[in-house]
């Protein structure tokens, strides 16, 4: 399942709901990976006391969608939930929930990760950051998720 | 015949260009760099920008249809979490 929401959101909470939701899952799962991406208060040298993350409604969901059932095409899933905050954020807000069930231990890890990375080069959204001095400036590239 | 499309414009581009959406109307044949230069006049399109036709990933020269919705936006660059 996936989510946009443009609200404060708690990701164990959600993890829990879904999971006691989805009786499929029952008995089947082995690993539970579960990664949560939280907002810096510092990028690039400088510090930054929060953030707008503009998405581009329709597009932002069918993309999303297509990287989680190409992570279902290459691994074996039992499921997966990717919740993704928009809107005015500060440091210390969870960003994203990126949750992946699977029989065993390899599959949720490199689903995860592959979820991660896809999603940050191609889901659109765009963040625009608020310095320490009320200065904003759009972010024009990622963090390499492999160094 | 004439078509009509709405173009769409994020994040940065739409600052530099100060509107959010353009509702145009043209003879059919237009390929999406055309609907940009119409929709701005010309403008030069910033380096890296990328296009949308209906919500999926397209080429410049990817010709647009009737009631299509095109978007121009930066590279995406996601949320501020690593």
């Amino acid at each position: 399942m996936i989510k946009i929401v443009p609200s404060e959101f708690d990701p164990f909470a959600e993890v829990q709901a879904y999971q006691k939701k989805q009786q499929a899952l029952s008995g089947k799962y082995g690993a539970t990976n579960i990664f949560v991406g939280t907002m810096r208060d510092f990028n690039e040298g400088e510090l930054v006391k929060g953030m707008t993350l503009e998405h581009y409604p329709g597009m932002t969901e069918k993309q999303l969608d297509a990287v989680v059932q190409e992570a279902e095409r290459q691994w074996a899933l039992l499921d997966a939930l990717v919740i993704h905050r928009v809107g005015d954020v500060f440091p210390d807000d969870v960003l994203v929930l990126v949750v992946v069930w699977s029989v065993h231990r390899g599959d949720a890890f490199d689903a995860s990760r592959f979820i991660m990375e896809a999603l940050k080069s191609k889901v659109p959204f765009w963040k625009k950051e608020i310095l320490a001095d009320d200065q904003s400036r759009w972010v024009a590239k990622n963090t390499e998720g492999y160094l | 015949m004439t078509v009509s499309i709405k173009v769409r414009y994020f994040a940065s581009l739409k600052e530099l260009l100060g509107r959010a959406e353009d509702t145009l109307e043209f003879d059919q044949g237009l390929s999406v760099a055309d609907v940009w230069a119409k929709a701005t006049q010309l403008r030069a399109m910033p380096e890296n920008t990328l296009a949308a036709l209906n919500m999926e990933y397209v080429a410049l020269d990817c010709v647009v249809a009737d009631d299509d919705e095109v978007a121009f936006f930066p590279p995406v660059t996601g949320g501020q979490y690593d």
